[in-house]
Order: C-alpha cells, then structure tokens, then sequence
C-alpha cells in the first residue's frame, strides 16, 4: 500500500522490508528520525549507542555475525565513526552493512557543512544518494546486495530535503531475515600489517569491480530529451532540476561512488552543454573534468555552500525567470530559544552575569551564546567544551592569568565523548569548572534515550548510569549537585568551583520539561509594583514581553507561554511577580 | 493539474507539523502526488518554523519558491509577515490574530511592529485573520490551534472537506478525535 513518508522512514521501513536483523545509531539531526521510526515498526531489534563510534562498531560484530546491520547518524557523527569505518573497508562485511549518514546542506541544524561524499572516496566505499522518499526505501534492499555482492560496508547518504521531505512510498515484497553464520576468519578480520596489506590491494581490486557494476547498474539512469542542454545530477537536486529545466537531458546518478566514467563519457557526448548540478562540494565535477570531459557550468556558477533551489539553479543558466520577491526588511528575528521553564534559563543567567568564559558543547544549551545572555564563547564539537577548557585552564596558567574555565556540557554529549575529556582533566591535573546539566534526555535532537535515562530505544527498562559515582570514578573530587533553577544558590555554587583550585564538576538533575512535560502555574506580573526596570528579561524567556502603552513600558506575561518556573521572579527587586491563581495555560 | 503549493508557518510548539501531516495524508487519500517538508531540529520551541506542502499530478521539488505559493497558513502574525513573499500574486492567506513575542522581543532587544496587521492587509489582498486561540479553546484543547487553521482553510484547496476530516480523524488519539473535529468546524466557521 502507498504511503507518505519522509526519507528516514523510508530507510527505516526499508530495512525491516530488506531482511534487517540489528540497527544502531546516534541522534543527530537530520537522520535521527530513523532510527526512532525503526523503533516504532517494532519488528527489527534497534538501539542508540552512546556515540557514533560505538553505533558503527555495534555493527559491525552483527554483521561479523551473520545478520543485515544499518547504522544511522548526522554527518558530523562520520568523524566520530571514521576510525571504525576506515579500516571496515579492509576487512569487508559477512552479512549486508549500510552506514546511513545525513548531511545538512544549508546548515539547518548542524556546526558545519562537510560533505559525507568525501568519505565514501576517503574510504573506497559504494555509496548511494537517494532522490526522494521512494529511491531511499529501494536503496537500502539495492545497498544490502550491493554489499554482499562486493564484500563492502556501503553508505546511503541523503541531505536534510531527503531525511525531512515526504513523498509517496510504495514498499516491495518483504523479505525475512535470514542469519548468516558466524565465521572465525583471522586474515578477513584481524588487521594486523600483514593481512591489512593484502586487504589493501582487495579494496582497490574492488572498487574497480564496483565501477564496472555502476556502468550497468538501474541506479544510474540517462533521461535523454532535449540534447541542447543535459545535467548530470544526484539526490534532491536531480528534484530541483526536473523543476527548473523538465526538458533537459539528465544523467542521474544513485550510485555517486564509484562514478561510471563511461556512462558519464556517452552522456556527455550526447549532449550539446554539459552541466553538472550537487549540493557542496564538486566532487562530480572534480573526476569528469579529470576524464578530460568539457564542463560548461559547475562550481564556476553554482555555490559551494548551501543548498541548490531551482530559482539558483534558472539563475545559474542564465535564464530569465521572474524576479524572486524579497522578504519585508527589518522584521524581528525569531531564533530558537531555551523553552519557557527551561533548567538552563537558571544557568546561563548566571553565567550571563559572572562573565566568566565558557567553553560550550553541542546541544540545546548552545543556546545560551545567542544574546541576551551571551554566555558561551565556544562551540566546537560533541565534548570540547570539557577539554578545550582543559587547554585553555593550561595556558592561562602559563600564562599567569588567574582565570578559570567553565565547562558546560549535557548528559548526552557527556556520555557520547565529555568523559574522556574529563577523565583527562582529572589525570592531567587540569582547572576547570564542569557544568553537566544532566536533564535526562538528548534535547535537541527531540529527546531520546540515553544511558542516564533508564530506558532503551525501544521503551525497555535499563541500567541507568549514575552521574555523580561516574564522574567521581573518573578522578574527580568535588562533585557538587546543584539546582539551577535556585539562581542564588546557583551563583554560590558556581563562585564556589571557581575559587576551588583543580577540576570541579556541578551536576543540576532538573529534567527537561519539554521531554518529561513538566507544567507549572504561570507567572503574573502586578503592574502597579513593576517598576518597568527589566532587571527580568534578563532571563530571555519568551514569555516575558514589554506592555504596548503607558508612560513608562511594564513588563507582563503570557499566560499561553509562561511554564512558571519562577526563575524571572529571582530577578524581580520589587515583588512584582506572583504564581497566577489556577491551572497551567500554556499551549506551546 | 497544476502543482497547488502550500507554506504553513508558526513557532515552534503550534503543530505546524502535524497541521502539515494532514494536508498531506489528505492529498494522498485524493489520489494526488504530494510533497511536504519542513526544516526542523533547532526549532524546539519558540524558534520561527516553516513547512511546505505541494500537491499536484506529479511533483518533483520538496521546496516551494518564494513567489509561487497559492496558499500561505500562519499561526501567528509575525510569521505570516515573515514568509508573505512566499505567496504568488493574488495568492491566500489565513493567519491567526494570537501573537507570540519572539525571544528578541521578550528580551527587550527589538520591538514586535505594532502594525502587523495593516502591512499584512497592505500586502496581501486575500488575507483572513482569525481568532485561533480561543476557537481551539472552545473546542477544548488551546493546542488544536493547528486544527483550527486546517478547518479555516479547507475551502480553498484543492481537496474535499469529508477527506480531510477523515484524515484528523485517523491521526487523532483519544479524546483529541472530538476536540481536533470540533475545531476543525470552528476554524471552518470562522
């Protein structure tokens, strides 16, 4: 039966429907739907791994022992990963193994736009790009044969238009897991020197194989109409194509490594201008123009960063198309925020007024470098803010400066890779202030599973990782728990770990209140004692806003915002904020 | 036909989503090709959220251009100011009247116009304000604010209102099944 559906799900169906046997992952915007939605369809067994290595390794021993494995993470998480997947290409797989990975083309929701087709040369893999909902559905059954066939992890990639966009699905015939046997294989598996050396020269035997079958294969596919003008293409820009040019010629590429140079030769000479139109890098452009093949328009006319729309596209072939209407100037922005009642309000107020430096980390609390608080000063990647600080507490020591760091981190991104670096901090002698606001859940990404939640992917009871005995076991003392919704005994606590000389963590144990559905009274504010000072908006809550008349602007609440988690009322000096009387109105 | 392209837009938390979730389902019931997308992941709550939906024989683009919307649903104000280039010439908008200060304006940092209204008027012919919020109050849940817009705008798609009405139906759980068709009535009413 026809369904609608993103591109994750598609992948997610498509496993189960492809004889998928164990999944693992970890959320990441935009892949992190995947997973979920395999977890939801019940039928195959799933799991978020602490990070992207562990998911990849995870994957490996199943396929290692005899089952189909998917594997699911952002491209960032790539990186976190690449060790594993690097030397996967040497020893090849037993049963079918797909890495999906999701770029963010146009940066939505991501610290950079790297572009994962790079590792699929990086690491002599096959990879597939699907175009829509359905091709990401086909190309997961296409990818398990794919890989067993070449004896070869493969990666399906697809971009944040593929992993978010629905679009009509209709499934295949399912096929029944079936479990391969579990094979001791020392020279296949073990990568030592001496059988690395010889899986060397089988990679690049096999990527010459793999070539030969991109000649042939449906993936890739030639739309010959109109020869004046024909576009080679792959993935949610071949859709920007069909919508710009629908009577171009296209080559449209679903296997994107290794590239079939002869398909792409008789295209070329078909066609009487040849352009080639991808997302990011010109990875295409690159290896046709090394095949001495004439590109008219590439990268000289298409953008390197961001995404590719069909108005760039008609702008970039010189057409004449009407003029795209601009956007009414001068609007207020509307970025996203720490929710109403949010813990990490408490926090970055105090952080916000302490002015000290803060090394920051990947997750809703990143927020809190937007203005007004202003209170993060760097954001790197997955656990940086843990030994970034380190270094920097290193050289403020050397240089005499008296200043120390404050780490602020989530209990997610702590488990993913902050204890490595705080374990290093402890073993190092290091000087810094760790701040892990361990609210339970992964946040940003829609609030999953962790280690620290006490459930699995798939709602089981687990062992929940106790916070303070971890970080004291990885050779911390002062351990402190704190509450940062008390902003007084926030700001001791945190004066506190500064003045302490040595590592010094404070662990606040407030749930997220959007995962955990938290909902308090609403603030009101007594206009006749509300001075209008705004002392309060301190707070950046967005249920806080300015009256529209009067001589002097008071503030007022929303009622259908407000959380009342009070932290505003800490900030008033005139009594001017009171729980209102009654249920919770909010309706975000 | 020709490609009917939508823009829904609201603040993170409105069920921009699920509002989009319907149209969608709805045009697949009908028999069309559909395409929806929305950008999300940073946007948990208050952040400014957009999501397309294009319906037509065939679509290929996930992405609606500025300028060629037939159809733009705001849930708030602001918004629909925000994404009114997205409409075509002549094109419809329904908004909800209910504004929600944006973090920059709770934090004193910039002033919400005050004038929302008369530059929506000023730029859109076909513009219907409503009262969403209290519509989906009467209905019994201010969260089916998303259901209200649907219901409001029923009758300029291209799709038949008892399809769309079964869709909420299905997607509804609950007591949410009563209060999401009530406020679909509303809206439509309205």
């Amino acid at each position: 039966m026809k369904k609608i559906i993103s591109g994750n799900e598609a992948i997610a169906l498509g496993f189960g429907d492809s004889g998928g046997v164990f999944a693992s992952g970890y959320p990441g915007t935009p892949s992190t739907e995947t997973l979920e939605e395999v977890a939801r369809l019940g039928e195959v067994y799933c799991e978020w791994a602490p990070n992207e290595k562990v998911a990849l390794e995870s994957v490996i021993g199943a396929s290692i022992a005899g089952g189909r494995a998917l594997s699911t993470m952002k491209h960032v998480g790539v990186n976190v990963a690449a060790d594993a997947l690097l030397t996967l290409t040497y020893t090849g797989v037993n049963a079918g193994l797909i890495l999906m990975v999701a770029d963010d083309p146009g940066m939505h929701s991501s610290q950079n736009e790297q572009d994962s087709r790079n590792y699929a040369k990086f690491a002599k893999v096959p990879m597939l790009d699907p175009a829509d909902s359905q091709e990401a559905y086909d190309m997961v059954r296409a990818g398990f044969e794919i890989s067993e066939q070449f004896d070869t992890p493969l990666m399906l990639r697809t971009t944040t238009r593929i992993s978010h966009a629905k679009g009509a699905v209709v499934p295949q015939q399912k096929i029944t897991p079936q479990i391969g046997e579990w094979v001791k294989d020392v020279p296949k598996y073990v990568m030592l020197p001496n059988f690395g050396k010889l899986k060397h020269i089988e990679v690049e035997a096999r990527l010459l194989k793999l070539q030969e079958f991109a000649e042939t294969t449906p993936l890739n596919r030639i739309e010959m109409r109109d020869a004046e003008l024909g576009i080679i293409t792959s993935g949610v820009a071949y859709q920007h194509v069909r919508e710009a040019c629908p009577d171009a010629s296209v080559l449209k590429l679903g296997m994107i490594h290794p590239l079939p140079e002869r398909k792409i030769r008789e295209f070329a000479g078909s066609v009487k201008r040849l352009v080639i139109v991808e997302e990011m890098d010109a990875i295409f452009e690159e290896q046709i123009r090394a095949m001495g093949i004439d590109v008219e328009i590439g990268k000289n006319k298409l953008p390197l960063c961001g995404e590719i729309n069909a108005d760039i596209l008609r702008a970039a072939l010189g057409g004449t198309g009407a003029v795209t209407p601009s956007p009414v100037a001068g609007l207020p922005q509307r970025p996203p925020v720490f929710c109403p009642s949010c813990a990490h309000r408490g926090l970055f107020t105090i952080l916000s007024k302490l002015k000290v430096f803060v090394s920051g980390d990947i997750g809703c609390y990143t927020l809190g470098a937007l203005p007004p608080m202003s209170a993060m000063h760097s954001v790197i990647d997955m656990g940086a803010s843990i030994s970034a600080a380190h270094g920097m507490a290193k050289v403020n020591a050397i240089a005499g400066r008296d200043e120390k760091p404050v780490a602020v981190i989530g209990d997610s991104t702590f488990f993913h890779s902050g204890m490595t670096g705080l374990m290093s901090m402890a073993y190092n002698g290091g000087n810094a202030l760790v701040i892990i606001m361990d609210n339970r859940t992964t946040g940003m990404t829609g609030g999953q599973e962790n280690p620290g939640t006490g459930k699995t992917l798939q709602g089981f009871p687990a062992r929940q990782v106790e916070m303070v005995p971890l970080v004291k076991a990885l050779g911390i003392d002062n351990v402190v728990e704190l509450n940062a919704y008390d902003l007084k005994e926030t700001e001791a606590a945190i004066k506190k770990g500064l003045a302490t000389p040595g590592p010094y963590v404070l662990i606040d144990r407030n749930p997220c209140i959007l995962r955990y559905k938290i909902r308090k009274p609403a603030m009101i504010v007594d206009q006749d004692k509300c001075t209008g000072c705004r002392a309060c908006l301190k707070v950046a809550c967005m249920a806080l806003g300015l009256t529209a008349t009067g001589e002097k602007q008071k503030v007022r609440v929303d009622p259908n915002v407000c959380n009342g988690c009070g932290v505003c009322k800490q900030m008033c000096k005139f009594d001017a904020m009171h729980e209102l009387e009654g249920e919770n109105n909010a309706n975000l | 036909m020709q490609i009917f392209n939508i823009v829904i837009a609201g603040v993170g938390g409105q069920g921009v989503l699920m509002a989009s979730k319907v149209l969608a389902e709805s045009a697949l019931a009908s028999g069309m090709d559909v395409k929806q997308n929305e950008v999300h992941g940073m946007a948990q709550r208050g952040g400014s959220v957009i999501s397309f939906v294009r319906i037509g024989d065939q679509v290929n683009s996930p992405v609606v251009m500025p300028g060629t919307a037939d159809l733009l649903i705001s849930f708030e104000p602001l918004e629909a100011l925000r994404y009114i280039h997205y409409l075509k010439p002549g094109g419809r908008l329904v908004y909800n009247k209910v504004s929600i200060n944006p973090s920059t304006v709770a934090a004193g940092l910039a002033v919400y116009p005050q004038d929302v209204e008369q530059q929506i008027a000023a730029a859109c012919t076909n513009a219907q304000g409503i009262e969403a919020l209290s519509i989906a109050r009467e209905a019994g849940n201010g969260k089916a604010v998303n259901m209200v817009m649907v219901g409001t705008v029923m009758k300029d798609l291209p799709l038949k209102e008892e399809v769309i009405t079964e869709v909420v139906k299905q997607l509804s759980q609950g007591k949410g099944v009563e209060v999401n068709l009530k406020a679909l009535a509303g809206g439509a009413a309205a």
